[in-house]
């Protein structure tokens, strides 16, 4: 069976999988890093995104042994050691941006990368588009949009603190 | 009841106390558990919508690395069929057909879907691979895929027992009344439709592993349920015949529901079951396509109203025939969705005097359909609100004119209706007026100027909605034909040194009620809400319970603890007045403290609890020690949310897409606990709404293929198809809890679907558009922009 050695949320592991193994599969299954989810089998929901070497991937439509080698970061890697939450955990906090929580960390994941690749700042309309790889049953994404929209202005310094969802 | 609104108790929008670890990965759904030792299951499914099964030959399969063992229905011996928790009788009282729904089909298949075998083996790819090595030999049989050819004379038949294909033929109402009001009519207005086939499509697939303890011979099922005890009854003493004290029912964090994770499902009884075989854990984990083919789908009605009217546009009778789709077999609540859930709607906020509903629920080789958010009321107002715009348009009247005439006026209440549900509280002149406003209804037509100089055409449209939720007085729904009682159950448990464990028969998966059910603590206890814990989610834990569905959480079960609170209260007086050397008669308790009266010594809510468990000085020989009290709390009667909602779209007419531009929702759902979160219900249901009304639709093919089996083929609504919504609350107060409450989580979709369709059309008015059906896709309404263009001269 293939070896796969890659550093997960700062930990380096090497392990034995399948040549059919996913990469979300060797996270959830091989590491118990559960907390990134599969709702659908056609890369369509985005619940299972997390970052490989920083860009976020949907870890579905990837090999683990793709991952050879490579940085990955998931939802358990993303607050501070001391529990800080990352501002987008913050936000989607404040705003009341999940409800049964499934599709949160793929959608976290897949905002974070958002803000970052965009430091001009993003509107409503580019968030929307933005989001198109992630689904949501529960929330209308209304205050995902909003929690994404606070988020990126700490994120890119404009902030130093999230703006309250009652302001 | 206290209405004080302090920080954290009725009123505030307290942050939730779950979210921490669903935003950190700690969230711990049914496929993040590992059982030591566990092994996968995998479900080989029909291919086939109909289909005799001449033989299965799993011997090459049983053969293959990592298989464990194999079973068909035929092995499932003394399993008994799933059973359905609700008869409906037929109009000359016999009761409905009821053919077996067996875990694993026996003889036949009857929908595509329907399983045929499990494979339990070492992986999960280990199982899929040899379920691919099963040989099934079919016998293909004619398939009915839609209820027009399920009732054709001469049709296939799905099952022995249930002649024609029909479930039952049921109704309500006085139809000589009806037939009279019709004969002395001003005008009659006629409406068909169709309400379009829905997915739920929570985000979190179904999943279940069953575990036995052959030390014990316990029995524990991790399941993806909105309501563990529920199916720990209808598993356990209905198809697996274990009794409930070796049964432990465990639905942990789930990841949605809507509805499609009530019922007991086949999967559930199969991982159960084979643990005991096994004796050793087994876990299956649907994916998405399964999902398709075997969650109850929603909704499928086919629908013909007629609303007679007099000359001033009065409502004077409403007649309704309708077919409800069933499915292949009888889920758990199906029966009830398209009768009780439905035709009793049908006076919706209307004074309409006599209503007469006929409904006819059919057999057809699909997926069984049952209760998807709303359940029934979804169709009722759908069906309702554009009648009413059709009816508007025919008597030449403004649509929020008819409406206010015939709105059953704010000091009518109770109200009862003909359709036997007696309303308590509403006021939709004032829930209408609020939107009208927020949505500056008067404002449109400039709005409709100028976005036709843009080349758009835009629309706006209405709907005043009613609902019944709070689910259900029991003797009320038992004389109905209900199998269960619907009450709820609640424990306080307050700790020895204050704390407080509240648990709950209701269940939370993205409601929030470990958030809102400590708020209603704090707010009558006064406990900090970071010192209330919420359990839910396990028989082994809380008492009791019904589950969660038909927005009961917090009207039937938030009065369950609220019972239990007044218990804890009664309690925490007796001890107060002795510990204080006072009468009992004297204490007033106020948020954590009692007080003797008119003095200032009191004991805190803590002081008390400590002293029920160190009982040294305590009143012992008329009281226990302990501070803890359950409560059932069975409603005297539905509860009646209700509102206006409404839609503003853009039309491109060279693609005919819709864009929602404008979203208003003015709901009365009773007192609002945590305004935080009931808005958040209202945007997730007003997404569904949206979702049926312009992007998705189950389909089959006419042998009965799933067109639509995954996420690539049916359309769920993406952030970009959404707008931002506009949400505001105006409360009258039910009458008949403890709490006032009325629910939240089904309003938006049951108010918005009517809202869209009736914008869509009101945009398309200049091409004679009188109905559009959902969902309101660009190439319907692509077609109905150009049918009226000229031909090019090639075609």
């Amino acid at each position: 069976m293939p070896q796969v050695t890659l550093t997960v949320n700062g930990k380096s592991h090497t392990v034995e999988v399948e040549g059919r193994t996913l990469l979300v599969e060797l996270l959830r299954e091989k590491l118990r890093l559960t907390g990134t989810h599969v709702g659908c089998d056609t890369s369509q929901c985005g619940a299972c995104v997390v970052h490989v070497n920083g860009d976020s991937v949907k870890s579905c439509t990837m090999l683990a042994v793709q991952a050879d080698g490579a940085e990955v970061t998931t939802i358990e890697g993303l607050a501070a050691p001391d529990g800080t939450l990352h501002p987008m955990q913050e936000a989607f906090r404040e705003y009341h941006a999940l409800q049964c929580g499934f599709c949160t960390p793929g959608m976290v994941m897949s905002a974070i990368d958002l803000v970052k690749k965009n430091p001009q700042g993003l509107s409503e309309k580019e968030i929307r588009e933005g989001l198109e790889g992630n689904l949501c049953r529960c929330t209308g994404y209304h205050n995902i949009v909003k929690a994404i929209a606070a988020a990126q202005e700490v994120m890119h310094g404009r902030r130093s603190e999230l703006a309250s969802a009652a302001e | 009841m206290n209405v004080v609104t302090p920080f954290e108790g009725i009123g505030a929008s307290v942050k939730r106390k779950e979210d921490l670890r669903f935003l950190s990965g700690r969230g711990q759904y049914t496929d993040d558990i590992a059982r030591p030792g566990q092994a996968y299951a995998y479900i080989l499914r029909s291919p086939h919508a109909h289909a005799r099964i001449r033989g299965i030959d799993a011997a090459a399969a049983k053969a293959m690395p990592g298989v464990v063992a194999i079973f068909t229905g035929a092995d499932m011996t003394g399993v008994g069929s799933l059973p359905c928790g609700w008869q409906i009788h037929n109009k000359d009282g016999s009761p409905m057909a009821e053919p077996p729904h067996p875990v694993i089909a026996v003889d036949k298949v009857r929908h595509v879907g329907d399983p045929v075998a499990v494979v339990v083996a070492e992986s999960k790819a280990q199982a899929k691979d040899a379920a691919e090595a099963i040989n099934v030999d079919y016998e293909v049989l004619p398939a009915v895929a839609t209820m027009e050819a399920a009732l054709a004379p001469g049709a296939p038949q799905i099952h022995e027992g249930a002649p024609g294909n029909l479930c039952y033929d049921w109704h309500i109402g006085d139809k000589a009344v009806n037939d009279a009001a019709f004969a002395n009519a001003y005008k009659v207005v006629k409406f068909e439709t169709t309400n379009n086939r829905l997915v739920p499509n929570a985000m979190e697939p179904r999943a279940a592993i069953g575990d036995f303890d052959p030390a014990t011979g316990e029995y524990t099922l991790y399941t993806t349920s909105q309501n563990p005890h529920v199916i720990r009854l209808l598993m356990g003493a209905f198809v697996l015949q274990i009794p409930e004290a070796k049964l432990r029912v465990v639905a942990p964090d789930v990841g949605g529901g809507f509805g499609s994770k009530i019922f007991h499902y086949a999967e559930e009884a199969i991982v159960t079951w084979a643990a005991g075989k096994l004796h050793r854990p087994v876990k299956w984990t649907a994916e998405r396509t399964e999902s398709f083919m075997s969650d109850a789908h929603g909704r499928d009605h086919v629908t013909t109203a007629e609303l007679a009217l007099d000359k001033d546009g009065k409502f004077l009778g409403l007649r309704v025939h309708t077919l409800a789709n069933m499915g292949a077999y009888l889920s758990t609540f199906a029966p009830s969705v398209p009768t009780y859930l439905y035709a009793t709607l049908l006076a919706g906020v209307y004074t309409t005097p006599t209503i007469y509903a006929e409904v006819k629920a059919v057999f057809t080789n699909t997926v069984p359909v049952d209760a998807y958010r709303g359940a029934g009321r979804p169709e009722a107002t759908y069906l309702l609100e554009r009648l009413v715009d059709v009816a508007a348009a025919e008597m030449g009247m403004d649509r929020v004119e008819i409406r206010r005439r015939n709105f059953i006026p704010a000091d009518a209440f109770p109200y009862q209706t003909p359709v036997a549900l007696q309303y308590d509280s509403g006021n939709y002149h004032a829930t209408l007026d609020q939107a009208l406003e927020v949505a500056d209804w008067k404002g449109f037509e400039a709005r409709r100027a100028e976005a036709r100089a843009r080349g758009k055409l835009r629309g706006i449209g209405i709907s005043t909605y009613l609902e019944a939720c709070g689910i259900a007085p029991s003797a009320v729904v038992g004389s109905l034909g209900a199998r269960a009682g619907l009450y709820e159950v609640g424990t306080i448990r307050v700790h020895p040194t204050g704390s407080v464990t509240v648990l709950t028969g209701a269940h939370s998966h993205g409601q929030g009620h470990e958030t809102t059910f400590a708020q209603l603590v704090a707010d009558r206890l006064g406990v900090p809400v970071a010192q209330v814990d919420v359990v839910h989610g396990d028989t082994a834990k809380v008492p009791f319970g019904m589950g969660t569905y038909g927005s009961r959480s917090l009207a039937v079960g938030g009065s369950a603890m609220f019972k239990a609170m007044d218990k804890i209260i009664a309690k925490g007086k007796k001890i107060a007045a002795h510990l204080m050397e006072a009468s009992v008669e004297d204490i007033e308790f106020d948020r954590g403290n009692f007080r003797v009266a008119g003095t200032d010594r009191s004991k805190s809510l803590a002081e008390i609890a400590l002293a029920a468990y160190v009982p040294h000085n305590y009143p012992i020989e008329e009281l226990e020690p302990g501070l803890e009290e359950t409560a059932f709390y069975d409603p005297k009667n539905f509860t009646y949310p209700g509102g206006c909602h409404i839609a503003e779209v853009e039309i491109d007419p060279e693609t005919g897409k819709v864009e929602m531009v404008n979203f208003t929702a003015v709901d009365d759902v009773g007192r609002v606990i945590n305004p935080m979160i009931v808005e958040g219900q209202v945007h997730g249901g007003i997404a569904q709404g949206i979702g049926q009304a312009l992007l998705e639709q189950a389909v089959y093919d006419e042998n009965g293929q799933l067109l639509s089996a995954s996420m690539m083929d049916y359309t769920m609504p993406r952030a970009d198809d959404l707008p931002s919504v506009g949400v505001a609350t105006h409360a009258t107060l039910c009458t008949h809890n403890p709490l006032g409450v009325k629910g939240c989580g089904e309003v938006g979709a049951i108010g918005s679907p009517p809202a869209v369709i009736n914008a869509v059309v009101d945009a398309l008015r200049d091409y004679g558009v009188r109905h559009i059906e959902m969902p309101a896709t660009p190439a319907k309404i692509w077609s109905i922009i150009n049918a009226g263009r000229p031909k090019m001269a090639a075609e």
